[in-house]
């Protein structure tokens, strides 16, 4: 019996050539491969060396980015950042966002590379967000992205899609990063994996609201995460008349999240999915904030701390930082006077990019210490010392955290 | 004659190499030294080429570092053999060239510190005299693994595994 297709079934078969099913093995057009500072050297070896393949296959569909350890922290990292340039060059390739443009994410979404209805990878496991703008986008490790290099194609499992439906509003003082914590907490950090994830009645939550969703379905363990836009609405948004999920495609399995229902909520050490609501934590120590990441380092993202923050004082032992997602962010909450709040409240800033978020420069944790992160994972030892504890929570919750010096509820300050 | 290095569930590329331990931050050639350094870390020092990792769900959950695969195949890691595996983690240790199998029954036969002896192309395991036949894998990674690594296929083929 035949059925609809789920937006994933529909972008793969377009990319493939050909219809698709679940399970079925695809090979792929790539709309756009991105690799990064960290990855990037890793990749250019893998294509000359294993693959023995000398150039792109199309510079136009090859992105890169100086973002994770951005601007350099040591020789060796200088010495990769100085590759990619080379190799940028060398084979002509234009999309290239060096230190200080931002996280690759954003600039991926912002810059228009990743395109909808197309398939595009990246070596960093976060390029679920692009499914916020109705790509199907996917991580990648280096010898899979030096093939799409070389080849602009890809394989892939179609993957099995599973439905997540949205109601409600989101009450005062809770953001979407809390929906996705939720729903976390709820499947557990491999609820989702080798699936597609589709969330509907999302389309009215604001679009940076939307690419935290996606970005973060990485944590359920996904292939990609999309949202599911109404069809009598794709023109509203910008997208192809064919990108909407049929009314009859096939779930694996559909879970509904009622948003008025929500709480802020807390993932706490060590897991991502050791998630609760912000009540069962508050009053825990913390000595750092940090807000910012291609989770949460948006313009919305930096007014909703500021909203919290505006006129009044950090904790004295908190350091705050704060790492806008890209350089246009950066511009316009100084435009805004939204950063500057943020500064006379006493937190500082850093260079746009991916900032302390896996413990390699800009922030790293020391052992004891305690860390309140916008970002999306709190593995042990990610930022730093293994006897350091990092907390996730929205940048409402880190605001109110860095206020009080211990993890706090931002309802209190609205 | 090779020993079982057993792990629970979610273990994630930030414990098998810490971001701090990437080549990026140090240099390539140290790599298998930070094999689960933080985590486990007489694993780096113990470990001999031939040995089997064992693991419970999501094994290699996180971030899609290759390199987290790399070092344990540089370390001479034989096989992984999991309840289940994060699907980054699976993709880049079969593109390395690393046998990795699905197989509940036989992690739960499998202790740390077994003795086993792994015939990977086979899909066997002896431990203490009872030899488990692995779940097979499926056909593409059989023909990848076949050919040795997603490299060597595409360079003997010519095309995509199933193209
Ligand atoms: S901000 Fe963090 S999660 Fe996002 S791309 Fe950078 S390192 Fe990865």
């Amino acid at each position: 019996m035949s059925r609809g297709s789920t937006l994933a079934e529909k972008i793969i078969g377009r990319a493939a050539g050909h219809a698709v099913q679940p399970g079925d093995l695809a090979v792929v057009a790539v709309g756009m491969a991105m690799s990064v500072d960290s990855i990037a050297p890793s990749v250019i070896k893998v294509m000359r060396e294993e693959f023995r393949i000398p150039k792109v296959a199309d510079p136009e569909k090859v992105a890169l980015f100086v973002d994770h350890v951005a601007p350099a922290c040591n020789v060796s990292t200088a010495e990769g950042q100085a590759e990619v340039r080379r190799f940028a060059a060398e084979q002509g390739i234009r999309h290239l966002y060096d230190v200080g443009t931002g996280v690759c994410h954003q600039l991926m979404i912002d810059r228009g590379l990743a395109r909808a209805g197309e398939v595009v990878l990246g070596s960093d496991s976060h390029s679920t967000a692009y499914g916020a703008i109705g790509a199907f986008g996917t991580g990648m490790g280096a010898t899979d992205i030096a093939l799409a290099f070389a080849t602009g194609k890809t394989w892939l499992r179609v993957p099995e899609t599973m439905k997540v439906e949205l109601t409600g509003q989101l009450p005062a003082g809770v953001m979407s990063k809390d929906a996705i914590l939720h729903l976390i907490g709820r499947l557990g950090i491999d609820g989702a994996t080798y699936r597609a994830v589709e969330f509907y009645g999302a389309e009215d939550l604001t679009a940076a609201s939307r690419i935290t969703l996606c970005s973060m379905t990485t944590e359920l363990g996904a292939k990609a995460g999309m949202i599911a836009f109404p069809q009598e609405r794709l023109a509203e948004f910008g997208l192809p008349e064919w990108l909407f999920a049929d009314p009859d495609a096939g779930y694996v399995h559909a879970e509904t999240i009622d948003l008025a229902a929500l709480s802020p909520q807390v993932s706490s050490p060590d897991d991502v999915d050791n998630v609760s609501s912000v009540d069962a934590v508050v009053g825990i120590h913390i000595d750092q904030v940090f807000l910012g990441t291609c989770t949460n380092g948006r313009l919305e993202d930096i007014h909703a701390a500021a909203r919290i923050l505006k006129g009044r004082r950090v904790a004295p032992h908190v350091r705050m930082i704060i790492i806008p997602a890209s350089d246009d962010i950066l511009k316009q909450s100084v435009a805004d006077g939204s950063l500057i709040s943020l500064l006379e409240a006493g937190a500082t800033v850093s260079t746009p990019g991916c900032g302390p978020c896996i413990g390699r420069h800009q922030g790293v944790l020391a052992a004891g210490e305690a860390c309140f992160s916008t970002a999306n994972r709190n593995f042990r030892g990610r930022m730093g010392s293994p006897e350091a504890d990092i907390y996730l929570g929205s940048p409402l919750t880190a605001a109110a955290t860095a206020l009080e010096g211990k993890i706090a509820d931002p309802r209190n300050y609205l | 004659m090779a020993r079982v290095w057993k792990f629970g569930d979610d273990i994630d590329t930030d414990q098998i190499v810490p971001g701090r331990y990437s080549p990026y931050m140090t240099s390539d050639a140290d790599l298998p030294k930070y094999a689960f350094i933080e985590f486990r870390p007489e694993f780096p020092k113990e470990v001999r080429p031939g040995d089997v990792i064992v693991a419970e769900d999501n094994f290699g959950c996180g971030s899609s570092r290759e390199y987290a695969p790399l070092a344990l195949k540089r370390c001479g890691i034989a096989a992984i053999v999991a309840n289940s595996f994060a699907r980054i983690f699976f993709r880049n240790a079969i593109n390395l060239g690393i046998p990795l199998f699905e197989d509940p029954a036989a992690v739960q036969a499998l202790n740390d510190g077994d003795v086993v002896e792994l015939d990977a192309a086979a899909g066997r395991i002896t431990v203490g005299g009872r030899t488990i036949e692995l779940r097979p894998q499926p056909r593409f990674v059989q023909d990848i693994l076949a050919a040795g690594t997603i490299a060597d296929y595409i360079r003997d083929h010519g095309r995509f595994p199933g193209e």
